[in-house]
């Protein structure tokens, strides 16, 4: 199993990539939907290609109130 | 009338399917004016089945299939009239959108849902009507409507309890979570599962095999294997309207329609 630390770099490679962000802009206490300047709609398609990434199934509700890169990667490490 | 281009809708017929496209900005909500062209579509369907073998649902928007029901208009309609007028408005919303889903639902045609995006409430549950979904790998699926204090009211659990086995739909519509394509092709939902912005491709693939075969066999199959639960249907729309005169829903509805923060998609 990876560890949280990959796990949260594996997970800013792609937002950087799909959103066109520059890596090293993104750290991991960021806002992720003010640091990409995202919506509900696109936050939803990255947790679509975040399950796809990591081969897990992640429900909505377990992001409540989730909004940096850092949570996101506790959530998901508790998937894999 | 072979081909149509509304406000919120289009038709046409292409190589023998009939290909319905959404286009309502921002993500194909249902309100009056798409039920108004829908309606017409439905009106139109008879006539378009002499002419083509399937029909093929989509969206040309890039958010997705559809975000469902226009809640501001649901919570609008709540806001400008007396609440008896506002219940029987919503009741025959319903009434019209259920007899749309249903013309749909047993039209003697294949019908394809070429989903992507969100797909959402009501747009899940226009997907549910046609025989085959075939999803892009980023399409998601939700039945929100229990976090609004509803149930979902265009004939989706019905029909959803008609595909699926009991525990999955309990899951869905009891935790109102999101789920992504391969987990609607585990579940049994989805037929086919197409790359990022292929859905109408392989759809169209779909109607071009489905048209080399006999048209009233396939009708007759169609019959045969996908009955309309008629009594559930309207026994949902009683529990719809039940649920939606109370102040709870009005509060979920405000919650939404007010909400200016990035997540109102979001549980």
């Amino acid at each position: 199993m990876p560890t949280t630390d990959r796990t949260l770099d594996e997970i800013l490679n792609l937002a950087a990539s799909h959103f066109n962000v520059p890596r090293e802009k993104l750290t991991p206490d960021d806002d992720f939907f003010k640091t990409l300047g995202i919506d509900s709609l696109q936050a939803l398609d990255l947790l679509t290609r975040l399950e796809h990434h990591f081969r897990i199934e992640l429900p909505d509700y377990e992001l409540q109130g989730v909004s940096d890169f850092r949570t996101l990667a506790n959530r998901i490490q508790a998937r894999l | 009338m072979n081909d149509f281009k509304g406000q919120t809708l289009s038709w046409q017929i292409v190589n023998g399917a009939i290909e319905l496209a959404l286009h309502r900005d921002p993500c194909n909500e249902i309100g009056s004016l798409t039920l108004d062209e829908l309606e017409k579509f439905a009106a139109a369907l008879p006539g378009l089945t002499n002419e083509a073998h399937a029909l093929i649902v989509h969206s040309t928007l890039k958010a997705g299939f559809s975000a469902g029901a226009d809640l501001r208009e649901l919570f609008q309609r709540g806001q400008e009239i007396e609440k008896a007028a506002a219940l029987r408005g919503v009741r025959e919303f319903l009434e019209r959108i259920h007899a749309v889903m249903n013309a749909l639902d047993t039209a003697p045609l294949t019908t394809i849902a070429a989903v992507h995006g969100v797909t959402f409430g009501g747009g899940f549950e226009l997907a549910l009507v046609c025989d085959i979904i075939i999803a892009d790998r980023m399409a998601r699926f939700c039945f929100p409507e229990l976090r609004l204090g509803l149930i979902p009211g265009f004939g989706g659990i019905p029909r959803l309890k008609r595909d699926l086995g009991n525990a999955v739909v309990r899951d869905l519509l009891l935790t109102g979570r999101s789920f992504n394509v391969m987990k609607a092709q585990q579940i049994g939902l989805v037929s086919q599962i197409a790359a990022e912005g292929e859905a109408l491709r392989v759809a169209r693939a779909t109607a071009s095999q489905v048209g080399k075969f006999d048209r009233r066999t396939a009708a007759a199959a169609k019959e045969f294997v996908k009955p309309i639960p008629y009594k559930e249907l309207k026994r949902e729309i009683d529990i719809f309207c039940d649920l939606y005169s109370r102040p709870a829903v009005e509060e979920g509805l405000r919650k939404f329609v007010e909400n200016e923060g990035p997540q109102p998609y979001l549980p």
